[in-house]
Order: structure tokens, then sequence, then C-alpha cells
């Protein structure tokens, strides 16, 4: 009977946490700030028209152009100059800028209608063999010719559309950098997959492509890690019976030792940022889930605080390994807390409306991710970023089914996350303001995605 | 049937014409005096079918079928002619000439028909074997194993959301679920059981872990202060990664907030 009031009492603080959350976000439309500010004013205006290519190099232009417009697109760096806004001849190479047609001059780009600050052109052709991509960004705002280019190189790779994507994105990734982003081009997303009838953890690119199985335990394998430096994945299987972490070296994709406590369960959570350590929550010392610290092999298991409730998800601030986000039931449904990494300071981010669970550090340290059923029924996630100094918080989705584990991207602006709609999970991946959002996977049902930086 | 039926009126009225033929010669001879050839000698008389042509009474007597188990019946079915009273001993009693009855001996019986008739009495008898029923076979030699007894006879246990605290209806149940695991694992000392501790799908896939591990172990240590002992229940928590149903309601989100006692070799 008790208990029936509480869950009364939930159910009308969640019809006034609806009202306040309205209030709230009529406010948030005035304010319009961020959490994570993608300076959508001062983006420059890149133009990327559709390459050609040479010869056989042509039937493999389409991926080529499709994975170089949305590797920049969604990089989030640019505001993408738009194709119809474009003049009507493009340069192939510099000497194309010799006046005379539209398109062949820097302020045919530089003004309206396309408004055009830095443009990428270039060709394709088949060599050897291969693809060979010749491939230039110009600053077209500049006076002279002589001073515009800022990046000109020849990228090779097999004569196929995935060769294709390939030089497309090593030329995305060259862009990037000129503009001081990290991209996010060679970076890994792991994930848990049951389209082979069981979970298994899989690997593909940032953008979906290369999709590839990394366990094959046939039990029920999940909750992927990866360590900073990118060379080891730990994970939660049930191949031995009981939840137990098992860690694989993402060089060698061999099985590497890793001590279980012997404890009915051990799931893996997150590397410290140096990947010499691995945070786990265990029942290894309490009869309630409790989180530890081990070393890479399992061993030197250190307790990191202490309550009478289930604790999980410790995650590391990677900018100051002393702190740690965590989800605990402590005060009732599942909430975010902080602590020290000595388990004191222990502090609560989240509200105690709903449940919020699955943090994730920015690279910067000073944001999460998580999901949150703030103002919705149990079960009902969406995901929020927040600012830990402040509390401040922004929903990035909205009615767009069940979404979780947000994880964000090494460039720290992305984020990688699930969502469930209708009865299929699938890994999406978004800007931290909400926009860009993109499907990634279609096959089976696919959950719980890590991003790995590139390790080359 | 008839052909061989000789009527005793018939062979009274033969034997009247015999003896009025007879007297006719003898009042002739007296009449005239004239010698005359005397008339060649009667034949010789048939044989007078007189009393030695009652036949006996004959008897058709069966039984069907001759051997019953205790409890069924037997028919008994009778034709008699050449008789006048007919009888079936062994409380059947007076019976007609031709006729059938059921009969519900409860031991091996000899029925006996009398026939009585002018031609003397006849008797034929029948026997109805009766077998008592068998008795039940002995039971089945026992190949219900520990695990079938746990299977059957430890019931799952449900909890609310986001709860590990054991219900009133789920005392209830681990009570039974104690009483039975009790009497198993003292006859088998190589079976234990695995409490598995579940969640429905709306909590994070993480926090359930940790969720179904508390209810493993509040179900354990509740089976351990009834008496089960402790070694023999291992706890392992599937969080939400093992449904029993998939659909977003509440129904199915309780078949799904559950604990499941599965046997398992020590």
């Amino acid at each position: 009977m008790k208990k029936l009031q509480i869950l009364l009492a939930c159910f009308r603080n969640m019809r006034l946490a609806l009202v306040v959350a309205a209030a709230a976000s009529s406010l948030f439309a005035q304010g319009e700030r961020n959490i994570i500010n993608i300076e959508t004013g001062q983006r420059p205006a890149l133009a990327v028209p559709d390459f050609r290519g040479s010869g056989e190099a042509q039937s493999h232009m389409a991926p080529f152009n499709g994975a170089l417009f949305s590797s920049l697109q969604d990089s989030g760096q640019f505001t993408m100059v738009p194709k119809t806004a474009m003049p009507l001849h493009v340069p192939q190479q510099p000497s194309d800028f010799k006046g005379g047609e539209q398109g062949y001059s820097l302020p045919d780009w530089a003004g309206p209608p396309s408004n055009t600050n830095y443009l990428a052109f270039g060709y394709t052709a088949t060599q050897n063999g291969q693809i060979v991509l010749y491939g230039w960004l110009f600053d077209v705002r500049q006076a002279n010719l002589s001073s515009a280019q800022v990046l000109g190189k020849v990228y090779t790779s097999t004569l196929d559309d995935q060769g294709a994507r390939t030089v497309a994105q090593q030329f995305a990734a060259d862009i990037l950098k000129n503009f001081g982003a990290t991209g996010l081009v060679g970076t890994k997303i792991y994930f848990t997959s049951d389209r082979t009838g069981h979970k298994e953890i899989w690997s593909m690119d940032y953008d979906g492509g290369n999709q590839t199985q990394v366990t094959f335990y046939k039990s029920i394998t999940t909750f992927p890690v990866v360590s900073a430096d990118g060379t080891k994945l730990a994970f939660t299987t049930y191949a031995n019976g009981r939840p137990q972490i098992y860690m694989h070296s993402l060089i060698s994709g061999r099985k590497l030792p890793y001590y279980n406590q012997s404890a009915s369960m051990n799931a893996a959570s997150d590397f410290t940022p140096d990947s010499q350590h691995l945070l786990i929550y265990s029942t290894a010392g309490s009869s309630f889930s409790q989180i530890y610290m081990t070393n890479v092999d399992g061993g030197g298991l250190r307790r990191i605080g202490s309550s009478r409730s289930p604790e999980v998800e410790p995650k590391v601030n990677p900018k100051n390994s002393g702190i740690l986000v965590f989800v605990s039931g402590r005060s009732g449904f599942p909430q975010l807390y902080t602590m020290n990494a000595d388990g004191l300071d222990v502090a609560r981010l989240t509200s105690g409306q709903g449940e919020a669970v699955n943090p994730s550090w920015n690279p910067d340290g000073q944001h999460i991710a998580f999901a949150w059923t703030r103002g919705f029924e149990p079960g009902n996630y969406n995901i929020f970023v927040m600012d830990v100094a402040s509390h401040q918080f922004q929903q990035l989705t909205h009615a767009e089914g069940r979404c979780e584990n947000p994880v964000w991207a090494p460039d720290g602006i992305h984020l990688v996350y699930s969502s469930k709609r209708g009865r299929s999970t699938q890994i999406w991946t978004m800007l931290a303001d909400g926009t860009a959002k993109r499907q990634l996977t279609t096959q089976g049902n696919n959950e719980k995605p890590v991003w790995g930086k590139a390790t080359n | 049937m008839s052909k061989s039926r000789i009527s005793p009126f018939r062979s009274g009225r033969a034997s009247a014409w015999l003896f009025a033929s007879a007297l006719l010669v003898f009042t002739a001879a007296c009449g005239k005096k004239t010698p005359v050839q005397p008339p060649p000698p009667p034949p010789p008389a048939a044989p007078a079918p007189a009393a030695e042509t009652q036949e006996r009474p004959s008897i058709t007597f069966t039984a069907e079928p001759s051997s019953i188990e205790k409890g069924q019946s037997a028919m008994l079915r009778w034709q008699v002619s050449n008789a006048t009273e007919f009888s079936i001993d062994n409380g059947v009693g007076p019976v007609g000439s031709t006729g059938q009855r059921q009969v519900y001996p409860s031991a091996t019986t000899t029925y006996t028909l009398s026939a009585t008739g002018p031609g003397g009495t006849e008797t034929k008898s029948v026997t109805v074997n009766v077998s008592s029923a068998p008795p039940p076979p002995p039971p089945a030699e026992s190949h219900e194993s520990s695990i079938d007894v746990i299977n059957r006879d430890v019931k799952d246990i449900y909890f609310d959301y986001d709860s590990n605290t054991i219900r009133d209806d789920a005392q209830a149940t681990l009570t039974s679920n104690a009483q039975v695991l009790k009497r198993v694992f003292a006859s088998d000392p190589n079976i234990l059981v695995n409490v598995e501790g579940n969640c429905d799908e709306r909590g994070s896939a993480e926090y359930n872990i940790a969720l179904g591990d508390r209810r493993a172990t509040a179900a354990k240590e509740f089976l351990v202060q009834l008496g089960v002992p402790a070694e023999r229940l291992r706890t392992i928590s599937y969080g939400k990664e093992k449904p029993v149903c998939t659909d977003a309601a509440e129904s199915c989100y309780q078949q799904n907030r559950h604990d499941h006692f599965a046997p398992a070799a020590q």
C-alpha cells in the first residue's frame, strides 16, 4: 500500500516535471544556447561540388562523392554550400582557374550566390590498376590564385567502391586537419549486435562502413569498452555462465588474460585515460554491485566508494582521472553521481527525476552525455548533454524512439547512440546540438556503441 | 425338425387300426364254415412307436465368453428340445426352451442347464471362468530426477519495478520452494540450483544486471533463512538479456521481473 502511494507520488511528480519541463523548454528556446557550442554562425562555408573520374574511375564516383560530402558535412565544422548555388563550371585542377567560363575564377565562388569560403575540388583517374585522387582545397577569398591553395594532395587506393570511399575519407580528414578538427576518419565504433542470433561485439567505421564481427562466443556478449589508446577492447560475456569481463587485443585480435573476481557478476565499464586500468562494477565484496578499479589484467582490485545500493557504469574524467561519474540507486531510481577516485565527495548530478543512466564524458572533461527518462514514462529514455559544473542540461532527442547509450566521438562534437523504434534497435550518430542524425546500422538489433580513436 | 417328431396321437391311431382289422378277420371265419385257405399271416407288426419313440431332450448350451474378469459379464445361451421343463442352477432359475441370460459370476462358476421332457432329463454344463481383475502393476520405476522435481515444483517469483523486495506472494512461493529444495538437496547430493534474476526491458541494461543480481541474492537469502543450504544455491543475473516475452505491456514487464530457479549439476 505504502509502495503504491509512493508510486502515485512519483507519477504526480512526473506530471509536475512535465509542466516544469515545458516551461523550461520555452525559456530554453529564448536562450537558444547549446551546451556544446557548435558555433553555427562562425562555421566556414565549404563548397564540395561533385568530382568526376576519368575512365574506369567514373563508375566509382557515386560512393566517392557521397563519402566526401557526408564526411565533411557530418564533421559539424562547416556550413555546406548548396550545390544549386554553385557556379555552372567546376574546376577540376588549379590550371582551370584561367577565367572565362563562369566558375573558373575565384570571385565566381566567393561572391553571391554561393558565398563560398573554401572550395574542395579535383578529380579521380585510374593509374596502375588503382584509383588515384587529385584533391585540392582553395581559399577562394584570396585575391591571388597563387595564395589560394590550402591543400593539394594525391591519394591512391583500390579501384572499387570501397577504395573510392577510402580516398574520399582521407581527403576529408586532411581538409578537417586544416581547420584544427580531429575528424572522425579512421575512428572505429564498437557495438553489440545480435544479427548472428547471439549478442556479439562488432566494429564499424565512423560512418557505418566495414561492419565486422569481433567476437565469436555464441553466448550473450555485450558492453564493449575500448581503451583510450585504441589497443584494447574489454567487454562482458556470459560465455562462462555468469557475467564476466574478457579483454581482447585490437592489434592481434587475440584474447588477453584478465582475472575475474569470484563473484556473481563482473562487468567492464571504462578504461582509465592511460589505458592501464579498468573500471568495473562487481559483486566481489558486497551483495550489491559496487565500483572497483583493476589493472588491465584484472589484478590489483581496489574498491571505490561504498553503498547499500546497486552502483554501475563508472566513467573516468578524461582530463582528470581523479573524478568519476557513475550511476547509483542510492536515492531510489538510478541517478548520475560524481565522486573522487578515492570514493569521497559523492555528489548527485541529476535532479532525482526519472532514471538517469549511461554517462559518457566529453573529451573536454567538462560535459557528459547520458540517457534520461526525465519527464517521460519509465523506459522512455532520451539523450541529454550536461555541463557538469553548472548542471545545465539540454535534451538532444525528442520522440525518436527510446534513445540510450550516448558516447562521445573523439572529436568531442559527435555522439553515437542507440535508438529503438518499434522493435528494432539501431545505432545512430548526431552532432551534439541534436542535428545531423544518421542511422549507421540496419541488420538485426545493434546497441551499446562506444567510439574508439583512430589508431594509426 | 418336424420330420423327426412323431406325434403320440398318430401312433395311437395306428394301433387302433390294427386291432379293428384283426377283429374283422375273426368274425368272418365264424360265419361261413367253408374251409378256406387261411389268409397269409399278417405281416410282422411294425415296431411299436410307443414308449421307445419318446426322444430324450437335446440341449445346446453355451457361455460366451467362457473366460471373464471379475466384474465383467458372460452371456449364457441355450436351446432345448424334447423337454418341457428347463432350469439353470446357480441362481438363474427356470427358463424357457430357448433364451439367453447375462450373468455376472464373481468367481468361476459352472452353470448346469437341466431339461426334463417325456424322454427323460438331460443336463448340460458350461463353465464361466472368472479371473479376478489383475492388481495394478507396480508404479513404473521412478525415473523422476531431481531436475524434473525442481522444474515442476520450484516456482518463479515476481518483483515490483526497480525493486528487489520479496513481495508477499513471493514469500509464499519461496516458502514452498524451500520445502522442495530441502527435500531434493537431501536426497540428491549432485544437484544445485541457479537462482536467475531477471528484469523488464525498461531500465538500462547496465543497471539491470546489478538489479537482477539483487533479485537473485534476495531470493537466495530468503531460502537460506528457511534452511536451504546456501552452498547449493548460486545466483546469476541476466538483467534484461533473457526476456520471457518482449511486448511493451505491463503484463509482459511483470513476467520478466522474476527470479527463475534452474537446476544444474553440481
